[in-house]
């Protein structure tokens, strides 16, 4: 560790003497998501991870053009509406910016993958890359795919997939309640799941399947109420912020003692909310892992991310690896001026993620291709806790390279 | 039939705590004539110094204090915010208490961040106090059935059987006459008002735990706390208390019940066409109960309104 540390140390020295020697060139990437209003505190999270991914694998370590250019993120602020998205992102292409980065909320996303392909087509001497770090739509990459959005996070139904094994494997689990948001990502969670149960474990009783409107419940109480009297062993939902927050306390208000799978059901005050209650019952699909760390590198990358941002967590490991690839890729082509080569330098591109393992950006869909997880909520033996609560997410089933083999209907046009 | 039970006893805690914002509200509106838009926003202001409280002392002192600091700053509000702008007429007042609202969501977002705040039962009620077929009941629902109930009697022992409830009653038909009596009006008006505000506070003291403490909680219960006063009639506690009871119930048994458009037509005898999703009818088909539950009270605001635009124990027209 101390070695490392010294390396490590090492390292930063000499970029940063390097940094001093040569004139640097910025390369920039627009960080398009909510960064005020209800949402703004998931915008707020996956910005500080842009920022601690980029100054501590790319800039302090001097990799990007041999050290000749840096990262600098610059923040958009899309208030999470797809009209305000479109308009940031004509702010940022007029800026020069030809890395474009987003994720909160698939309905957004789905609207600028639109966006950016038409103005690629229309535009080729000022095309951009299409970031996508955590829209989980599958649409995204299977009938809406297109040559220039890549998805770092694994999608819904890689999550699911992962999530049923979880639920096939466990014998006790007889009779499963699904409810969720009221919207496109909320359908598509369910649909995934009456599917791969189907498939896994036909004997499984879908007892309960609905959808409540999103943001609009005050109380969960009455469908907590629902889930006790189905006699539910497990419940699945892909349910996120308030309404997480607000079904999960209802759910165990009401006594319900098994596990809860969930997409979105930690950090960001949820992991606090949930408490004691929450540990061996509340469970996340994910990707990548904080705890336990996968490396000694992925510890230190870590720390010093909870030493910069106490108040925030990592909640979204995918998310690092975003600029780190996009450093890899502007290496292979030499420059960061030639998008279309780099594009191509993306597709296909294997790389070792510093908290998702080895990730492998798949050429057929641009869909990346990692570890993705299972955590459970516990207090116990964890190396990074939540919310500051002494809570966290413990990775319990780990599946790499998750779904690598898994369909698309993606016919990818390449220019 | 025991879920029946169940759904009666949640209903009755969602509409109590429902109550106890809208006494407030509904006592300042027929005070003042005009309509307090940060109502809910006094709510959310007690949850969270209860929340700040509980961290340092722990629970019970926040349920004392935090409502005397929501009161106290209420009250504030009334002597040098709503009385300067009152003589300039209700727009005034309207939008007043409508920028105070949006000012009180943001002060809130940069002290304490927008994600939710840990604020939860005190230990010493964290149990379940009985159960129904699985069902449990925790202990602290039953505690937050009894402080709204013990509210509302201390409200209505206050307002109809002590001189100080005789003199705000009189003040709010009155005003001129009572001042000319020798009463200190424009003190009653500040009292109301901060004894208003503190029992929102109160209210989100209690629901912070259950309903969440967030800023977006206010913006939640807002809306719904203005239809609750106008089914029940502005300026009446009955009312306020049946109305609110009816929301609660309403609420609870929409969600609680998958009753199906697709069954109701099925069984008045319409058939459902082969192919639901592109039909044009698909949305109409595919309604379910729970769906619809949160549009019933503003549905009921609009029967009652019609039929009774006084509100159901309201005394005046309006």
């Amino acid at each position: 560790m101390n070695k490392f540390k010294s390396l490590l140390v090492g390292a930063v020295v000499a970029g940063l003497g390097a940094t001093s020697a040569m004139a640097q060139e910025k390369i920039r990437i627009a960080f398009i998501d909510p960064l005020s209003g209800p949402f703004a505190s998931t915008g707020n999270q996956g910005l500080s991870i842009y920022r601690h991914a980029v100054d501590e694998l790319v800039n302090k370590r001097g990799v990007l053009l041999n050290g000749a250019a840096e990262f600098e993120i610059v923040p958009f602020d899309n208030k999470i509406s797809a009209k305000e998205s479109l308009i940031q992102l004509q702010v940022a292409i007029d800026q020069g910016i030809r890395f474009i980065a987003q994720g909160a909320s698939s309905g957004v996303a789905n609207a600028l993958t639109d966006a950016i392909k038409k103005h690629n087509k229309r535009n080729p001497d000022s095309q951009v890359i299409f970031l996508n770090h955590s829209a989980v739509d599958p649409a995204l990459t299977n009938d809406k795919c297109n040559f220039w959005h890549f998805r770092f996070d694994a999608n819904a139904d890689i999550k699911m997939d992962a999530l049923t094994d979880d639920i096939a494997g466990n014998e006790d689990i007889k009779k499963v309640y699904i409810i969720g948001q009221d919207y496109s990502f909320g359908k598509a969670v369910a649909a995934a799941a009456v599917r791969f149960l189907g498939e896994k474990r036909p004997d499984i009783e879908i007892v309960g399947n609905e959808l409540h409107p999103i943001g609009k419940v005050k109380d969960f109480t009455p469908y907590a109420r629902k889930v006790i009297a189905s006699e539910a062993d497990a419940v699945i939902t892909g349910n996120w912020g308030g309404d997480m927050v607000g079904l999960g306390k209802a759910v165990m208000g009401a006594g319900f003692t098994k596990p809860i799978y969930t997409y979105y059901g930690a950090t960001s005050g949820i992991t606090a909310n949930f408490g004691d209650q929450g540990d061996g019952i509340v469970k996340l699909a994910g990707a990548g892992q904080v705890n336990p760390p996968l490396s000694a590198d992925a510890e230190a990358f870590t720390t010093s991310y909870y030493e910069k941002f106490p108040e925030l967590d990592l909640g979204q490991p995918q998310m690092a690896n975003v600029a780190p690839m996009l450093a890899v890729a502007i290496n292979e082509v030499g420059n960061a001026d030639d998008v279309k080569a780099i594009a191509y330098a993306l597709e296909g591109m294997e790389y070792d993620g510093i908290l998702t393992g080895k990730t492998v950006m798949r050429e057929s869909d641009h869909q990346a291709i990692q570890t993705v997880t299972v955590q459970g909520q516990t207090s116990e033996g964890l190396t990074f806790d939540y919310d500051n609560s002494g809570h966290g997410m413990i990775a319990e089933t780990i599946v790499e390279l998750a779904s690598a083999d898994a369909p698309t209907t993606c016919k990818m046009k390449r220019p | 039939m025991a879920l029946f039970l169940v759904n009666i006893l949640d209903g009755l805690v969602t509409g109590l705590l429902l109550f106890m914002l809208c006494s407030g509200l509904t006592l300042i509106f027929s005070m003042m004539g005009v309509l307090n838009f940060a109502h809910a926003s006094f709510y959310m202001l007690g949850a969270y110094f209860a929340y700040q409280i509980s961290t340092i002392t722990g629970f019970w002192m926040g349920l004392l204090v935090a409502p005397i600091i929501v009161g106290v700053f209420g009250a504030a509000i009334e002597r040098y915010g709503l009385r300067r702008v009152h003589k300039y007429g209700h727009v005034p007042e309207l939008i007043f208490t409508f920028g105070l609202a949006l000012l009180i969501e943001e002060v809130i977002q940069f002290f304490w961040g927008k994600s939710q705040m840990a604020y939860s039962e005190p230990e010493a009620l964290n149990f379940a106090a009985f159960a129904i077929a699985g069902n449990s009941f925790p202990a602290y629902k039953v505690f937050m059935i009894f402080v709204a109930m013990g509210l509302f009697l201390t409200l209505l022992y206050i307002l109809t059987k002590t001189r100080i409830g005789m003199t705000i009653q009189a003040a709010l038909s009155y005003p001129e006459t009572v001042q000319n009596l020798g009463h200190n009006v424009p003190l009653v008006f500040m009292g109301v008002f901060g004894v208003g505000t503190a029992m929102a506070g109160l209210a989100g003291v209690i629901a912070g735990p259950v309903l969440g403490t967030f800023p977006g909680m206010a913006v939640q219960l807002g809306s719904i706390v203005f239809v609750t006063i106008v089914i029940g009639g502005l300026g009446s506690l009955w009312g306020a208390l049946v109305a609110s009871l009816i929301i609660g119930w309403l609420q609870t048994f929409a969600a609680a019940y998958n009753v199906a458009m697709e069954d109701i037509l099925t069984a008045v005898g319409f058939t459902k066409p082969e192919n639901i999703w592109d039909h044009p009818l698909q949305d109409l088909w595919t309604l379910t109960l729970p769906q619809i539950g949160p549009i019933l009270p503003y549905l009921l605001m609009v029967f009652v309104l019609v039929l009774r635009p006084q509100g159901l124990m309201g005394k005046r027209e309006t």
